[in-house]
């Protein structure tokens, strides 16, 4: 495996294509939860968490169940009892959007309960960030990107690191955002744009700032 | 006349973009131009009233505890029909929302009107609520569409409006463009509201 592909698609997905600054994923956590730093960091850190784990188990999903190859498990469980059937006969690849949705709804259920009984202090951090993952469109993007923007099927381990690189991005996006905005409750704003409208503004400086990363080359 | 209301309040009083601030990914990624803007906003229309209905039809059967599973297979199984039309007999348009298109299952505006709405509606209320929620966030999109075509492309539906010598501010139909076009919608709706309560007392 190419050590020096991987790092360009991990500091990639962090500073060039940053998924909340210029992909616009992940909004709504991006901007509801970065009132203080300290929710930020521990939404942050279920996000990277969930983003992996969500790479790596839609993964085996899209490839061994969706996608008609020999390795299909429907395939491989069907074949004995049906005489005559092909791998091509079990193309579900256009169940993809309901299959990962469900993927991952059942994977922040069982890292929820997982954490919850393994680290309590870890569920105390983690706990009420975890639910809200579930409807979080970047996990979702992230799966799909995995499987939309690679012109051959990406590797697992390309895939991980592209989720956990997408985490990090977006961890380091709302602290960034969080630490600006708690200086933001001592400025001077007019009355109408307090709040969520001076955030926006405050992102889209953001945005424009990681422009600079735009000719980055590794 | 209460469906009349519920159509209604989508528009304005209750705009998804503006006011309840759901649905923000979309409204941010897809305004590029106007013909995207229109696109999502039809396509999230109709997932939205179709969910709606839907929903409203089974909300008795449905056991409460594992009812938000239950709304979001509903939703995801109306993205798929859509992705799939559109894939077929529009594959530009298709081709320029990229992703967006099945991101239409995590939108929180469904969800949101499936939980708080549909699931304790009727059918002919909770339609005219998705019908309503729908329109008005295709003319919250249609809006950013429109000023960040104009300003950033000085263009509108890939028509040129503006004079000739007009130097186009491309950062607008970049991100940082849809964050501030954004950012400064939402300051105005917000004095809008606060001069609308000041006339009222």
């Amino acid at each position: 495996m190419d050590f020096g592909e991987l790092m360009s698609i991990f500091i990639g997905v962090i500073l060039v294509n940053n998924f909340v600054l210029s992909r616009f994923l992940g909004l709504c956590p991006y901007i509801g939860v970065s009132r203080d730093t300290s929710s930020a960091a521990g939404m942050g850190m279920a996000v990277i968490f969930v983003m992996t784990m969500a790479s790596a188990a839609t993964w085996f999903v899209y490839n061994y169940m969706l996608l008609p190859n020999e390795n299909n498990v429907l395939y491989l469980l069907f074949r004995k009892m049906i005489p005559g059937i092909t791998p091509e006969s079990f193309d579900l690849s256009y169940l993809e959007t309901i299959a990962f949705i469900l993927v991952i709804a059942g994977l922040v259920q069982l890292v929820e309960m997982f954490i919850a009984k393994f680290s309590p202090a870890l569920y105390r951090a983690l706990g009420i960030y975890l639910p809200l993952i579930t409807t979080n469109c970047a996990v979702l993007g992230v799966a799909q990107l995995n499987i939309a923007f690679s012109g051959q099927p990406f590797s697992l381990l390309k895939c991980v690191v592209q989720g956990a690189g997408a985490g990090v991005g977006f961890m380091i996006a709302m602290l960034l955002l969080s630490g600006i905005r708690e200086r933001l409750e001592l400025a001077d704003v007019p009355p109408s744009l307090k709040g969520v409208p001076i955030a926006f503004i405050c992102a889209g400086l953001m945005s424009l700032a990681f422009f600079g990363f735009m000719g980055l080359k590794i | 006349m209460r469906a009349l209301r519920e159509f209604t309040k989508g528009i304005i009083e209750r705009n998804p973009i503006f006011v309840l601030m759901l649905g923000l990914c979309p409204a941010l990624a897809v305004s590029t131009s106007v013909t995207d803007a229109v696109g999502m906003g039809l396509a999230t229309t109709f997932v939205l009233v179709c969910s709606n209905v839907s929903i409203s039809i089974i909300r008795k059967i449905i056991p409460y505890r594992v009812r938000i599973p239950c709304y979001i297979v509903v939703i995801a199984s109306f993205v798929t029909i859509v992705k799939l039309a559109l894939n077929a007999y529009l594959p530009d348009l298709y081709k320029s929302l990229g992703i967006f298109v099945p991101l239409i299952v995590v939108n929180c505006i469904i969800l949101g009107r499936a939980e708080a709405f549909a699931s304790r509606n009727g059918v002919g209320l909770s339609f005219m609520d998705g019908l309503g929620m729908g329109v008005g966030f295709g003319l919250g999109l249609v809006l950013m569409g429109f000023i960040r075509e104009v300003i950033g492309a000085g263009e509108l539906c890939h028509l040129r409006v503006l004079w000739k010598g007009y130097e186009p501010m491309l950062v607008m139909t970049q991100p940082p463009g849809a964050f501030l076009v954004l950012g400064f919608l939402l300051g105005l709706f917000n004095l809008l509201h606060r001069n609308l309560k000041k006339s009222k007392d």
